[in-house]
């Protein structure tokens, strides 16, 4: 038998079933592996002594037949989700070593059917950012490394989720998605990264960035456990006003193999001038993929997709600098003395954030100040609906879009970081699928020319994860990616 | 439209973050890089579009009248920085 650290979720869950093995050995696998990859710095925090307390309670319901769907299989939590009782920071300094009193929606959902805590995983600060950068607990490396063993980031804002998923510290991950947060990291790492439609999964609990944008989904290594995992993860929350009522599908069971008649529609606007033509490549080889499994591919146009980017970047600083104003240093975080009350806010948020969030805050507070909110922040939202309605029209054509999911592969850590708006440009192909709130999945289907992941993405149809995930299976097994990086981080 | 050293000051001030007289050219320079970024909107015609606020069409749904949840102050003031009793406390606010 293979080590039990390498097997994927599905076979995991297979083994605990067949009793192979039991959840404490396979936790403490995972523990040991955790504990052997600082140099990755995807873990701020590790949960040994919980995770191994969930094992135990695992091994009892898989022993008297009350098992949950994940019962006794270890991920990684995004450090945006908050963990009741153990310590939650969005990777700010100004959330200290804040400790949530109550559980995310999507946490709970995922230790009621059985999953085990391995611990928290690093990501950019309150998810700005798209390179795992601007973390306070600094920067993740990317376990795949450059051609001259140069350390390369492993996508952002996930990117604790993705480094930790490639190099096997976990079954799987959770993450969050606002512009391309689990889609870019996943292509980046060779990854499956899942981001579902909005209101899917609950915000409740979750450390909000842009609220009208994000989404919590899963990182792993098969669209298969993309597919349990979000059957966990989803649920309709009363606590979440955008919770949409509606009923969790058994995704697994969508995974027929048959997309014979299917429609996968191309943007000919994704055909970027500055596109590596190994990207051009590989999108051209997913295209040959899916027609050859029977999929008829259609051209279709998404005419406002150049306008996407500049509209996110009014819309989520807009409602970044809203949600950030309640880090005061009042209820909670690490707060700084002032000589009055608004000087202590000043100095605790001078103090707290890092230099992006400084920014977007500031973008944000710009656009929505009075003589700017109807030129800027109106004209955005106006420009989102033409965005919306690019899809509605294309989905006359076809049922899913297959584009690249980042226009390059992993880039050298502090190749970006001093040009906000050359880092901005790695979401080109992700944000407009969450300015239209439609579900997004992003494949590993290949590597450049140094040896390094690069991610096909489909976009389906809002609620129409079953059949995006039936798609990414079929265009998984016809690209049979089996890379593994170098495990240069446990020397 | 450019954003000035003076506009820094004033949108700072305005979201409640500190900042020293050397940080504000280099962050006029940012700004005015990502607002002229966005400006390309503007090319777009908008003219009768209705603005997008949110992906979901719910209507906002409604709950029983009851008390359903409260009653653990201490929860709610277990990370306060500082606090007093069942309160936050922050420097004095009026004379």
């Amino acid at each position: 038998m293979s080590k039990l650290t390498d097997l994927n979720l599905a076979q995991a869950r297979d083994g605990l079933a067949s009793k192979a093995f039991s959840a404490t050995e396979l936790t403490q696998a995972h523990i040991e592996r955790v504990e052997a990859s600082d140099k990755l710095n995807a873990y701020v925090l590790k949960t040994p002594e919980k995770a191994m307390d969930m094992a135990k309670a695992s091994d009892a319901k898989l022993a008297d037949g009350t098992a949950g769907p994940l019962e006794g299989l270890p991920i990684g939590v995004k450090d945006l989700f908050c963990t009741q009782g153990i310590r939650t920071t969005a990777s700010s300094k100004i959330l200290g070593e804040f400790i949530p009193p109550y559980e995310s929606t999507v946490t709970q959902n995922l230790w009621n059917d059985g999953a085990v805590l391995l611990g928290k995983l690093n990501n950019d600060e309150f998810a700005m950012g798209s390179s795992n950068e601007t973390s306070c607990f600094g920067p993740v490396n990317n376990p795949y490394q450059g051609a001259n063993g140069e350390n390369l980031v492993p996508g952002g804002s996930s990117g604790g989720s993705s480094a930790a998923v490639a190099a096997r510290l976990g079954v799987a991950a959770t993450a969050t998605d606002t512009g391309g947060s689990i889609r870019q990291p996943a292509a980046f790492t060779g990854t499956v990264g899942l981001k579902p439609t909005y209101g899917r999964c609950s915000r409740w609990g979750v450390v909000a960035f842009a609220s009208s944008l994000d989404q919590a989904g899963p990182i792993t290594q098969t669209v298969r456990d993309a597919a349990i995992m979000l059957g966990s993860m989803a649920s309709f929350d009363s606590r979440d006003t955008t919770s949409v009522e509606r009923d969790v599908p058994n995704y697994e069971a969508a995974l027929t193999g048959d997309i014979k008649g299917l429609r996968v529609g191309i943007p000919k606007e994704y055909r970027v001038d500055t596109m590596p033509s190994e990207i051009e490549a590989l999108w051209q080889q997913g295209i040959d993929w899916l027609r050859d499994a029977g999929a008829e591919i259609v051209d279709v146009s998404l005419p406002h997709t150049k306008y996407a980017l500049p509209a996110y970047y009014i819309i989520a600083p807009a409602e970044a600098s809203s949600n950030l104003a309640r880090y005061d240093g009042v209820r909670y975080g690490a707060r700084q003395a002032g000589v009055d009350i608004d000087d202590m806010y000043a100095n605790t948020r001078a103090a707290g954030f890092g230099d992006e969030v400084k920014r977007r805050v500031m973008v944000g507070t710009y656009a929505l100040s009075a003589g700017y909110y109807d030129a800027y922040y109106v004209k955005a939202l106006q420009v989102r609906r033409l965005i919306a309605q690019d899809f509605n029209q294309a989905y006359e054509k076809c049922d899913v879009l297959l584009t690249p999911t980042t226009p390059s592969a992993a880039f050298a850590v502090g190749k970006e970081v001093e040009d906000p708006l050359e880092m901005y440009l790695n979401d080109v192909f992700t944000v407009t699928v969450n300015l239209a709130g439609l579900p997004g999945l992003s494949v590993p289907a290949g590597l450049d020319g140094n040896g390094l992941p690069l991610g096909l993405q489909l976009i389906g149809r809002a609620f129409g994860e079953e059949q995006l995930l039936r798609v990414g299976e079929v265009l998984e097994t016809a690209a049979g990616f089996t890379t593994r990086p170098k495990e240069w981080w446990s020397a | 439209m450019s954003v000035d050293e003076k506009t820094v000051r004033r949108i700072a001030t305005l979201a409640r973050i500190g900042l020293s007289e050397a940080e504000v050219p280099a962050l006029a320079k940012e700004l005015n890089a990502i607002i002229g970024f966005v400006e390309q909107l503007s090319e777009v015609d908008t003219t009768g579009v209705q603005p997008f606020t949110s992906p979901v069409e719910n209507k906002m749904r409604r709950r029983e009248d009851v008390v359903s949840d409260g009653g653990y102050a201490q929860d709610v003031l277990a990370n306060a920085p500082e606090k007093d009793d069942e309160y936050f406390a922050v420097p004095k606010v009026v004379d």
